[in-house]
């Protein structure tokens, strides 16, 4: 390993603009004669627009023009995945229009689009104009979406639901647990969150008469997704005459993937009034627009014969889209979900059935990890709940059920084929970090102090690096999921690489820059990466579902491959040798057995400046460019362990140690894959301690809107994490990459829920919802048990 | 409109504004210096603090108007030509940033940090980070910046 | 934010004359509270007079025993200062815990008592400190400036001016922070003085108040246990999406033990 090759802890390329504040987001950009947008939104969660009066607003201080529904002629914003349900008949998809026509949907709704010389001057004529509503009951609740008497979102959608679908085989799922010697029952929801990315959502649409051609900078993490989305199916604009330019964006976390309103109506109306237009949300606005996460309601059962080994789940999800559905809102909770409830164990038989349902709230749709926080969740909760109702230690019953190290490739009964993985080894290095073992004293001497001290285990699996394009078109996926990278190589010998991927903090910059230095044999310095650009980049996915090294990655590697065979002929002609017998190794081309040897650089000048050159077999030039399409999903695993402390007197949990083992396959940089993981367990803790998001059931007002009340985590409420790796390559990419970006926020809620209540259970709590708050926990020790016999 | 001046990252700074007009708005909007970020609209994440007098403050919670005459330092004056100010250098050798977004508020709250207490504890790090929200890191590798860049910048 | 007229006055007098003039005017102190309000458009004042620039407001001094406080000094100051240390050590600890630290360095104590916010950490101490609120037409005793939630004796164009803390012999503070805000869920003040002990409880009610049942359990016996042992009743007490009022009521006899433990 070089000290900037594959596996180095190379400092990041990109950090030097952002320490300097001259990173370039959203709304850094200025375009000459700006104009700036405010959108007014329904302040109420299910209304009928009676009459929109905005004749006093239009002639206030510096409006340029006032668009409600009545003036938008495109078209809605699209779903980019179809579901079907049991019975064959397609999810009902209704219209989402960026502007509100006549009906309000959620609090937040856009209702009018205010551009002005100022975004104040915007603002202080949106509350001239005059609204009135014609308020409707509104359904805000998971659970009770599909009851009789619930408020109904969409005519079109029978008892709101959305979809009702399911996976698996129901007949030998039935057939295990007729044959249990004990059924374990839990009934768990997974709260909604807000995903908060520390930038809000921005969009500046810039028409030029002139040549006919949009630009829209946008906070996305997929500009060409954003362009294929909007261009084809919200504006009729074709891609050539549509720029996406996603600069530096300031996390996204998934909520950055979708296609928004904001973005389709600034690109529109730029052309309508002549000028670019700014949009950037308010924290309060994004708290009531931004696609939301999670939020499912379960109930699901485990068969296990005497010794408990597992013979069959059973599974049944509500799932909540919100008032529409959100680009890729349909596979969440089914495709990213159910086909993860497999887990890390050999459960033989397995029946999930998913009922999504629309409600009176904001869009719900991925959030870091999208689907399988929901699955290990719900895993890790029931399989604690057996050990403890089967009387077995909590990590035998887990080693007993894992599928063995010798299994792989390993086909589960919901439709995926693992294809690596070592389950034991990252499951003892935790144990071994955690101190799993001495734990008891630990317990102890907490107790001796007053406080309740518990330890949680989770050991997870998930599915990213998404995806294969055939496989998810077949399951409803409207669009490929390959990715596409291009290698090219300056007269110099220096590399500006483009890539598909967008890097929102993910360090693509340095990582995908030590991938093609360390290939190329060139020094990282001589390697730029761009990005976010679809006027640079041929095409693009983008980034999402820990894809970006996995997929983007290895699109980079064959593009690459293209470079070194390409390059292989030229340096065959200028050492006379043939093309089968040159070699290609730490940056120079040799002849096998000779002593000729000629550098990269050479080449690539020799490409551009092709005097002594086999012009009549190859052009000059060294560009390529390659499309990856992926064989299989990706699939990182590992073991997470918390370790807490309550203190009974106010509910308070603190955590004390985690440690998390992950099996991220290949590791490029190591100083980043740690960053990842930190991350994504701060999430992972957030939404088991911290975060939720409340709307009220009666006004469907959202009572955790802003920052004040929506609890982000802070420095002070996190530990430092003890964190490793354990790889097994992935076995379908040229990398054997298989992702981190979402892997602590995946594996950490439950390892953080089941300490809270192993610490709880001496007083015989066995059950605690997310998040556990200080209040939460306050109650379940009044409502346990030990305590009320004390009393 | 009434007119503001100030000194910013050392230069003489001034331009009409609102009475109504931010601090943040007044540097980013009025002088370009778009480092200085606005993360949220209730004062809870810090993206946007910088440095008045001596003191760390939150600039989107504060008048253009009531800064007047004062020195203010934002993200784009701490270093120094090409070298980096300790706590950025820190911030880099660290990994204490991932996306950016929070990286300026989050280097100028830690100077002021270390400037009130040159020896911080890990907890007081984490206490004294209170007013800044990072969504990427975690905080565990700004923690440990913030202790490098406290060493630092005694050095 | 709707836009309004900005004024520094160089001093109180100015400040009130401003004030007098415009009936629509407001006082902005720090601003940590008043400025996010007006970001939300929940209040137009027609005019701000900023209290920033005037110098007498500013500083601490001891007095008469005691700790006199300038409106306009911010919680860091207070937080730092060595003869608040010195004196009322309880005082420079609340004052290190309010907000955040760039809160602490525009905050003020004027302000922060001025706006009475139920969840304020300043009026527990001034409450139990049986402090003295010099305006610029008076002296007000802390026992008669808390009136309600947002609500406080000040009559309109009135100005705090300083805050004398007579000294205790002994006093702690003991916050229970809301996990998202970190505004006060419930805090607890208590001081044993030569006139005996007062407890004050912020963040619980519509505003700081003394609570009887603290004082006279701690009257009799000044322990964390004698305080810990007080039920307090919930009703009435503040209820939210973070705490019930069960468990703020819990929470108050918690938060009164641990300020007994840390007072000094």
């Amino acid at each position: 390993m070089t000290a900037t090759g594959i596996g180095a802890a190379v400092k990041r390329k990109e950090d030097y603009r952002f320490l300097t504040g001259q990173g370039t987001y959203t709304d850094d950009i200025n375009r000459h004669g700006q104009t700036y947008a405010y959108i007014l939104r329904s302040p109420h969660a299910h209304a009928e627009i009676a009459k929109i009066d905005a004749s006093a607003a239009k002639s206030a201080p510096g409006v340029i023009a006032i668009f409600t529904g009545a003036d938008y002629d495109k078209g809605g914003l699209p779903a980019g995945w179809q579901i079907h349900s049991k019975d064959g008949s397609p999810m009902v998809e209704p219209p989402h229009l960026p502007l509100c026509k006549d009906r309000v949907r959620h609090v937040g709704d856009q209702v009018a689009l205010v551009i002005a010389e100022t975004y104040a001057q915007a603002k202080d004529a949106a509350e001239l104009i005059n609204i009135t509503y014609k308020e409707l009951p509104a359904i805000v609740s998971t659970a009770n979406a599909d009851k009789q008497g619930s408020a109904q979102v969409w005519p079109e959608a029978k008892n709101n639901v959305c979809y009702d679908w399911h996976l698996g085989d129901k007949a030998a799922t039935d057939a295990a647990f007729a044959k249990a010697a004990h059924v374990t029952k839990i009934d768990l929801v997974n709260q909604r969150l807000v995903p908060n990315a520390m930038e809000p959502r921005a969009a500046i649409g810039d028409y030029d008469r002139a040549t006919g051609e949009y630009t829209l900078f946008t906070t996305s993490q997929n500009p060409h997704v954003i362009r294929l989305l909007m261009g084809a199916f919200v504006l009729q604009i074709p891609e050539h005459k549509l720029r996406v330019v996603a600069p530096d964006v300031g996390g996204g976390f998934g909520s950055k993937i979708f296609h928004y309103a904001e973005e389709a109506l600034v690109t529109w109306a730029s052309a309508k009034v002549n000028r670019p237009i700014k949009w950037t949300a308010e924290r309060s606005e994004s708290f009531i627009t931004d696609a939301q996460g999670r939020d499912h309601v379960s109930h699901a059962e485990l068969a296990m014969d005497k010794d408990g080994k597992f013979l069959g789940l059973r599974v049944s999800t509500i799932a909540n889209m919100g008032a529409y559905l959100s680009t890729f809102a349909p596979c969440v909770p089914t495709y990213l979900y159910a086909t993860l409830l497999a887990g890390v164990y050999t459960t033989p038989a397995i029946y999930a059935e998913v009922k999504a349902v629309f409600t009176n709230t904001v869009v719900v749709d991925a959030y870091r990890g999208a689907g399988r926080p929901e699955a290990t969740y719900l895993l890790e909760r029931l399989v604690d709940k057996a050990a403890r109702e089967m009387k077995m230690d909590r990590v035998e019953i887990r080693r007993k059920n894992f599928i063995p190290r010798d299994a792989f490739p390993y086909q589960t009964p919901v439709a995926l084929q693992y294809d690596s993985g070592d389950y034991h080894t990252t499951l003892e290095m935790a144990l071994k970090s955690s101190g799993w073992a001495e734990f008891e004293s630990r317990r102890a001497e907490a107790k001796k102090r007053g406080k309740l001290r518990g330890i949680g285990i989770s050991t997870y699996l998930e599915a990213c690096g998404i995806a294969p394009s055939a496989v998810v078109g077949s399951l409803g996926a409207r669009a490929g999921l390959y990715e596409c990278g291009s290698i090219r190589v300056h007269p110099t010998g220096s590399v500006t690489v483009f890539t598909g991927t967008h890097s929102h903090g993910q360090g693509h910059e340095t990582t995908f820059a030590q991938l093609v230095s360390d290939t190329l044999g060139i020094p990282i310095e001589n390697v730029d990466v761009s990005h976010g650009d679809t006027n640079k980049i041929p095409f693009g996915m983008g980034t999402y579902g820990s894809r970006s090294l996995a997929v983007g990655g290895s699109a980079l590697v064959k593009a690459m491959d293209k470079i070194i065979a390409k390059a292989k002929r030229i340096a065959a002609h200028l050492m006379e040798a043939s093309v089968a017998d040159v070699e290609f190794k730490n940056g120079t081309f040799t002849v096998a057995g000779t002593d000729k040897s000629v550098p990269f650089g050479t080449v690539a000048l020799t490409a551009y400046v092709p005097h002594n050159y086999p012009i009549t077999e190859l052009e000059p030039g060294l560009e390529e460019t390659a499309f990856y399409d992926p064989l299989n999903f990706t699939y990182p695993g590992g073991t997470h362990i918390c370790e807490v402390e309550v203190d009974p007197d106010t509910g308070v949990t603190k955590i004390v140690n985690f440690t998390a083992v992950d099996d991220v396959g290949r590791v490029i940089n190591p100083m980043i894959v740690e960053g990842q993981v930190h991350g994504g367990v701060a999430q992972g803790i957030g939404q088991a301690l911290l975060e939720r998001c409340v709307y009220d059931e009666q006004s469907g007002q959202l009572l955790t809107g802003s920052l004040m009340d929506y609890c982000m985590p802070r420095a002070d409420d996190l530990p430092n994490f003890k964190v490793a790796t354990h790889a097994t390559m992935c076995t379908h990419n040229p990398i054997g990459a298989k992702g981190v970006g979402e892997v602590g926020a995946i594996g950490s809620p439950p390892a953080v829920i089941n300490a809270v209540i192993d610490a709880l259970s001496p007083l015989g709590v066995t059950d605690i919802s997310m998040p556990a708050t200080p209040l939460k926990v306050w109650q379940a020790i009044q409502g346990a048990p030990a305590k009320m016999a004390a009393e | 409109m009434p007119t503001v001046e100030m000194t910013v990252n050392g230069k003489r700074a001034s331009a009409q504004v609102e009475g109504r007009t931010l601090l943040v708005q007044f540097l980013r909007e009025k002088l370009g210096l778009t480092g200085t970020h606005v993360g949220c609209d209730t004062s809870q994440c810090g993206a946007c603090v910088v440095d008045i007098d001596g003191r760390a403050v939150k600039s989107c919670t504060m008048l253009a108007l009531q800064a007047a005459g004062a020195k203010v330092t934002t993200i784009e004056g701490l270093a120094n030509g090409e070298t980096l100010h300790p706590m950025q250098e820190a911030f880099r050798d660290n990994h204490g940033l991932q996306c950016g977004f929070c990286t300026p508020g989050m280097v100028m709250t830690a100077i002021d940090l270390v400037n009130n207490n040159p020896n911080p504890s890990e907890e007081q790090i984490r206490h004294g980070l209170e007013g800044n929200i990072c969504r990427c890191t975690g905080y565990h590798n700004i923690v440990k910046a913030v202790r490098a860049g406290a060493a630092a910048m005694k050095g | 934010m709707h836009d309004f007229g900005y004024h520094r006055p160089a001093s109180a007098a100015d400040a009130a004359g401003l004030l007098a003039k415009n009936a629509e005017a407001k006082v902005v102190a720090g601003g940590m509270t008043l400025i996010p309000t007006l970001k939300q458009r929940l209040a137009q004042p027609s005019d701000l007079v900023d209290l920033g620039g005037i110098a007498e407001l500013k500083g601490i001094k001891a007095e008469a025993g005691g700790i006199t406080i300038g409106a306009m000094t911010p919680h860091a100051d207070v937080a730092r200062s060595t003869e608040v240390q010195k004196t009322i050590p309880a005082l420079s600890a609340l004052a290190g815990g309010i907000g955040d630290p760039l809160v602490r360095n525009r905050g003020t104590i004027g302000g922060s008592v001025a706006n009475s916010d139920p969840a304020a950490d300043y009026p527990a101490a001034v409450l139990a400190l049986g402090a003295t609120i010099r305006t610029n037409k008076r002296e007000i005793k802390a026992d008669d400036f808390f009136k309600g939630m947002f609500e406080t004796a000040l009559q309109d164009g009135e100005i705090i001016t300083a805050i004398h803390f007579p000294k205790p012999d002994k006093a702690g503070y003991s916050k229970f922070p809301n996990p998202a805000s970190r505004y006060a869920i419930v805090g607890v003040f208590v001081a044993k003085t030569g006139g005996g002990v007062r407890v004050a409880v912020t963040g619980a009610g519509p505003c700081a108040y003394r609570s009887k049942e603290l004082e006279s359990a701690l009257s009799s016996n000044f322990t964390p246990d004698s305080a810990k042992a007080v039920k307090i009743n919930a009703a009435g007490l503040n209820s939210d999406l973070h705490a019930t009022a069960a468990y703020r009521a819990h929470l108050v006899s918690v938060m009164a033990a641990r300020a007994v433990a840390a007072a000094s």
